[in-house]
């Protein structure tokens, strides 16, 4: 894998430019590790390398949401800025620990980014406020265009500043990391996700829902169901429990559990 | 004379709910998703109101705080489209009112759109996208995407459509049952397939070796015994299938009694550690580091 032409450069950057947009829209999830790290694997010649980062950063991002005000560490830096490392260093499937390794203080610099650029829309809507008291919508339009503008290039620069480095550097650096390093960093790889995970569940996590936790980990355990089945078993039995409840007879509403439905159903024979 | 009432089309909707994909794009801390609204909202004011005065002052509405998950947005602008074709028309609806609507909805719905959407469909699509992805494989992330953007754009062109013939009678069907039903079978999907992903993607391998016992003569293969020609083949096989071991040293690894308790049993205790991490504010950020050093040095002592 050697310098990328100039096409690919450019592309690259757009690349970067979408997923910035991204990580502040949140619709169309360009942002998120499994599209931009495929689309710059894509877009450099590396697909099936792109294809797997974004897979193994996917998992470590789970959890990764913005809530409310609050920024979730920036899975558009980290994704963008991970796989164009994996691409200049070289290493193909190899380099993927390490460029996930990487990822993640990326992921912080990246945060700090969105909020700097939130802040920096402030005069953005001030001017908009002006431009509604003249009743010019046109103004209003472009503003947003220009803030959307804003935070593609939050991403597009850092993107372009890599592109920069020549990869025979970052091949070379990544090169004298010792095995036991690079061995080390995929283990902690392997285990990272655990977080991403605990996320999740720290967010959905009630008494009530406990149990279908329980059967989903042991159903894993002892059989080869696929994903797609498992997600079958999980959307039946989410169904069914919802309908016990309702037939329980009692509250619906207000997040009360509807305690003992077996035990009603028993009570009304 | 009968005045024709100002109608907002479909054509005029569709151009909202399209601009309302970009409904977060000015998000500023002061006033949050403000700009974005206004924005969105363009369209419609254009076509209900020709005055200027109308104009500057519908815009000035709907530059006020705004803020809730942004697919979630889509109900309220549909209400809110309603609100405002019934004032163009003449009907008594004040600024205050449509600002109440807004701001009573946002709330409550961001509870719902934050758990369904970000901690729930897009892990699952995630999981699923990135479990295909692991092995190299390019539905991965074309599903993930594909899957993700139908449900996106079906769910907010739906709910604004909803929102825009409910009217403000929404609020009355908002505290009924449905909405809970919704987030609880999320949380139910959610925890069900978040635990076989923590069974199957939580890699811990313990190396350490616990014991090693040689076996007895006769429970394992003789392989000095044995001709290497295709008869000697076959009789190795026979005694692998008829059980003997391969070699007369048996090793059990540490790995090995754990996985005989519950395989992705050191997954989930670590999963389960990290929650408790979470919940006493460390931050993901310190534990994903902390992790990588824990792999590491695991390494170097010759534990994982």
């Amino acid at each position: 894998m050697s310098d990328l032409n100039l096409i690919q450069m450019i592309l690259v950057v757009f690349v970067a430019f979408l997923a910035g947009m991204e990580g502040i829209l949140d619709e169309f999830q360009f942002h998120q590790p499994l599209v931009a790290c495929t689309l710059i694997g894509l877009v450099t010649g590396n697909l099936e390398v792109g294809i797997i980062l974004g897979g193994s950063l996917q998992m470590i991002a789970l959890g990764w949401a913005n809530i409310g005000a609050a920024v979730a560490p920036d899975a558009a830096l980290a994704s963008v800025a991970a796989a164009i490392i994996l691409v200049l260093g070289g290493q193909g499937k190899a380099g993927i620990p390490s460029a996930i390794a990487i990822a993640i203080p990326l992921a912080v610099a990246g945060l700090f980014l969105t909020m700097l650029v939130r802040t920096l829309a402030v005069p953005i809507v001030h001017m908009m406020d002006k431009a509604a008291s003249e009743g010019n919508f046109r103004k209003i339009e472009v503003l947003q265009v220009a803030a959307i503008a804003m935070q593609g290039v939050r991403i597009a620069i850092p993107a372009a500043a890599l592109l920069f480095i020549p990869a025979e550097t970052v091949k070379n650096t990544l090169e004298m990391m010792p095995a036991w390093l690079t061995d080390g960093m995929a283990i902690g790889g392997g285990m990272v996700v655990a977080v991403g995970y605990a996320l999740v569940i720290n967010m959905m996590a009630t008494k009530e829902v406990w149990p279908f936790f329980v059967l989903g980990f042991v159903i894993a355990a002892i059989s080869e169901i696929t994903l797609i089945g498992i997600g079958a078993i999980g959307v039946a039995l989410a169904l069914i429990y919802l309908n016990l409840s309702k037939m329980g007879g009692s509250s619906t509403g207000g997040g009360s559990s509807s305690g003992d439905p077996l035990g009603d159903i028993l009570n009304d024979y | 004379m009968v005045e024709e009432r100002i109608q907002l089309t479909k054509k005029d909707r569709l151009a909202v709910a399209w601009r309302s994909t970009f409904i977060q794009g000015s998000w500023n801390y002061e006033r949050m998703q403000n700009g974005g609204f206004a924005f969105s909202m363009i369209p419609a004011i254009k076509k209900l109101y020709s005055s200027k005065e109308d104009r500057t002052a519908a815009l000035q509405r709907h530059l006020e705080f705004f803020n809730t998950h942004p697919y979630i947005a889509s109900p309220i602008i549909g209400v809110t489209l309603a609100l405002e074709e019934e004032r163009a028309n003449g009907a008594p609806v004040d600024d205050v009112a449509i600002q109440g609507v807004k701001v009573g909805m946002m709330g409550p719905l961001a509870g719902i759109g934050d758990p369904v959407f970000w901690f729930t469909v897009r892990p699952m699509l995630g999981a699923l996208g990135a479990s295909l992805a692991l092995s190299g494989n390019i539905l991965g992330p074309i599903i993930f995407f594909v899957a993700w953007n139908l449900i996106r754009w079906g769910f907010m062109w739906y709910t604004q459509e909803f929102g825009y013939r409910a009217g403000s009678a929404i609020t009355d069907d908002l505290s009924g049952g449905l909405l809970q039903d919704v987030t609880k079978g999320a949380s139910i999907l959610g925890m069900f397939v978040l635990a076989s992903l923590v069974q199957r993607w939580v890699n811990i391998s313990f190396v350490p070796v616990v014991s090693k016992v040689t076996l007895s003569e006769g429970a394992y293969v003789e392989w000095d015994k044995i001709p290497m020609n295709a008869q000697g083949l076959q009789q190795a096989f026979q005694e692998v299938s008829s059980g003997k071991a391969l070699s007369n040293i048996k090793e059990t690894t540490l790995q090995a009694n754990l996985d005989q308790l519950i395989p992705g049993l050191a997954g989930l205790l670590l999963t389960l550690g990290c929650m408790w991490l979470l919940k006493k504010k460390v931050s993901p950020i310190v534990i994903i580091l902390g992790l990588f050093v824990v792999g590491i040095l695991g390494h170097l002592i010759g534990i994982l």
